[in-house]
């Protein structure tokens, strides 16, 4: 039979991302700078990555993400880089505490920290954990979160070299907001950065953040995988933007968990506009009752780029509110992945939860994959949930056409509306305006 | 009000259109002069509407045969935008929502496409904004209406007298109104008919596509065509359309065919 002569299949791509994740792990833990060594938690770290394998489509998490290319690229971690200059797009307009990170190395001379509202504590988190007085804030939360055991938040605790510490104490209104801007720049090889961030705001305090990823990565590959935690004591308040702006090259791989107690209020908004692949994995683990969550993302994605979401709230308590909007605007040949899970713990009564994701798409080729998922367990409650999958439509274009605007610039107002509903959550006027800008010329 | 050596805006001339293969429009022949506001009557399916979204340019409606002058200009080869932008404006029957974008963005992009077209300066925001709120007494609207989405959540009198505001700011010299009497209570009515008769001057014309005689109380057009079967089978004045209002498109339907056989 024709079949019995045909080769063997190649043994195995299994096994060559099996030896391919315990090679980086291995590289990762042995450029550890030594003044972090967090022996126990990296150990633990590397101890459950010995019995992972690297994420292949097969995985049901990894389904319609291929991370194949990166087989193919000898990662190193990325070096330092000495005092490149701050990006034009950074500026927040008002002047604002900064915290930069350039290939996930904190960088003081570009860091800005004048204007910290009395009592709280912002810095290299390395350096924070280093001092015994103020580590107490972050040590006893850092990968603490729900959700560790995935490769590569395991792979970030096991390697990550420094990343941002910012605790602000019980009552305070932080007026400004506090930014991190998460740089890379080009290195000689393949360069793999791991920042890692863990804010903490104490019960009934009040923060706007907002976390820019971005940089020139044209000219180099490669991978930035950052893990940030963010804990909500009780009553607290968090406006959260996350800019992802990568390099078209680069490979984004991120991970936001936000812990929320009792009264908290988070209110995101996500941005996937860079990087030739991006995954975005965003937890709310909810840890006290009646909270309130918003979730906000917005992806714009063209020639073949790939960004993909998975998000998930766990709700344990009851009289929780969710409202989560996703959408995506799809052009060329990109494809974009939407998984959002919310799940509702029989404790978790009286809950209020909505989930829509809608993605529009501007080209035959461009793919959507949407999957939005309630698991309810708890018997009171209010849910819903939907996905739209659509193109722009031709009476709108031409009811635009027919006020004198030509078919392109109907077609970026449409779009420029889509992505508006989301653009608006983000409550910095400056950064607005920059992003809108940004979104012309993606639209063009 | 007619003025025989008036300038001719609109010359149709034996339009044939159809849309998915269907004919509609079966040789249709008009002539619009400045100054003039004409009706254009019939009944569901005549082939009004089509009419009108020919003349705009709908990409659904392919014109087979016969030619639409502009100005003396064929336009039927020039896009929608370039149509709107030489002077041609459709308030639509169904205003279209757009979620996202303010009313007054909306204006001003529209406006300024406009300008440029014309080789002028385009008007930054404040300027703009002096401009429409002026023409917002056109239509007996608040200046809040221009912050919410356009269209969106309006009620249909909101949404037609939005449609007037344009025709106000963009000063078009060729207004072709579909239906916009349909939907609207007596007051929406008449600011609308008012809306339109404040700018209607001897410069520019209007053409009014109405099923009812009710709107030509409050506007008073200067002919009255009816169609029937893609074709303006007759054509008079004001009675034309009362004598419709009277004795309903059957009568007058039956009338014609006996003309036209005898």
């Amino acid at each position: 039979m024709a079949a019995s002569l045909s080769p063997p299949a190649p043994p195995l791509t299994a096994d060559r991302r099996d030896r391919y994740l315990q090679n980086l792990a291995q590289i990762l833990r042995s450029a550890v700078p030594e003044d972090l060594a967090l022996v126990d938690l990296r150990s633990r770290a590397a101890a459950w990555l010995q019995e992972q394998t690297f994420p292949s489509p097969r995985q049901e998490d990894w389904r319609f993400t291929d991370l194949s290319p990166l087989l193919a690229l000898d990662l190193q971690p990325a070096p330092a880089v000495s005092a490149p200059d701050l990006p034009d797009w950074s500026d927040l307009g008002t002047p604002a505490v900064q915290l930069v990170l350039v290939n996930g190395h904190f960088c003081s001379t570009l860091s800005q920290l004048e204007g910290l509202p009395p009592g709280a504590i912002a810095g290299s988190l390395r350096d924070l954990l280093n001092q015994p007085d103020l580590a107490a804030h972050f040590l006893p939360r850092l990968a603490q979160a729900p959700g560790q055991q995935e490769v590569f938040t395991a792979l970030n605790t096991l390697g990550f070299a420094d990343g941002v510490g910012l605790w602000i104490p019980p009552h305070s209104q932080v007026e400004r907001p506090i930014q991190i801007l998460y740089l890379s720049y080009p290195t000689p090889t393949p360069g793999l950065a791991q920042p890692r961030s863990l804010v903490v705001v104490e019960a009934g305090s009040q923060l706007t953040l907002v976390e820019q990823y971005g940089g020139d990565g044209a000219s180099s590959l490669q991978l930035t995988n950052g893990v940030t935690e963010i804990w909500l004591q009780a009553s607290a308040q968090i406006t959260h933007s996350r800019l992802q702006r990568e390099g078209e090259s680069t490979f984004h791989i991120g991970k936001t968990a936000v812990m929320q107690a009792a009264d908290s209020q988070y209110s995101g908004t996500a941005l996937h506009w860079g990087a030739q692949l991006n995954r975005h994995h965003w937890e709310i683990y909810q840890t006290g009752p009646q909270t309130t969550t918003h979730l906000h993302g917005l992806a714009a994605l063209r020639g073949s780029q790939h960004s993909d979401t998975h998000s998930l709230v766990a709700l344990g308590h009851p009289h929780g509110r969710v409202e989560q909007r996703h959408r995506t605007i799809v052009d060329d040949r990109a494809h974009s992945v939407f998984n959002g899970r919310i799940v509702v713990s029989q404790a978790a009564q009286f809950t209020n939860a909505s989930q829509i994701n809608r993605n529009l798409l501007l080209s035959d080729q461009a793919r959507v994959d949407t999957k939005p998922q309630l698991e309810i367990v708890a018997d009171n409650v209010k849910c819903a949930h939907g996905a739209t999958v659509s193109q722009l439509q031709a009476d709108e274009i031409f009811y635009l056409q027919s006020r004198g605007l030509s078919a392109s610039q109907a077609q970026r107002l449409l779009v420029y509306a889509f992505a508006m509903e989301i653009l608006h959550t983000i409550p910095i006027t400056s950064l607005r305006e920059v992003l809108r800008a940004t979104l012309a010329e993606l639209s063009d | 009000m007619i003025t025989p050596n008036s300038d001719l805006i609109l010359s149709v001339n034996n339009l044939h259109a159809s849309v998915d293969g269907v004919e509609i429009l079966k040789g249709l022949n008009l002539e619009v002069r400045a100054g003039e506001i004409h009706a254009i009557m019939g009944l569901n399916g005549s082939g009004k509407s089509t009419f009108s979204k020919v003349l705009a340019g709908h990409p659904d409606y392919q014109v087979t045969d016969g030619e639409v002058r502009f100005k003396g200009e064929d336009i039927l080869e020039m896009a929608p935008h370039d149509r709107a932008t030489a002077g041609i404006f459709l308030a639509f029957q169904y205003p279209l929502e757009i979620p996202g974008v303010s009313n007054r963005d909306f204006l001003r992009v529209a406006y300024n496409a406009h300008r440029k077209a014309r080789s002028q300066e385009e008007l930054d925001v404040f300027d703009f904004d002096d401009l429409v709120e002026e023409k917002l007494g056109v239509v007996k609207m608040e200046a809040t209406f221009l912050d919410r989405s356009v269209n969106e959540g309006f009620s249909g009198g909101e949404k037609k007298r939005n449609e007037i505001l344009q025709m106000a700011l963009l000063e078009p010299t060729l207004a072709i109104l579909d239906e916009t009497d349909s939907g609207l209570d007596i007051d929406a009515l008449k600011t609308v008919a008012q809306g339109v008769n404040q700018l209607t001057g001897p410069d520019n014309a209007v053409i009014l596509i109405t099923h009812y005689q009710r709107l030509l109380n409050y506007i008073v057009p200067d002919y009255v065509h009816v169609m029937a079967n893609g074709q303006i089978i007759t054509t008079g004045d004001q009675t034309l359309a009362q004598e419709l209002e009277a004795r309903g498109y059957e009568g007058l339907l039956q009338q014609h065919q006996l003309e036209v056989t005898a």
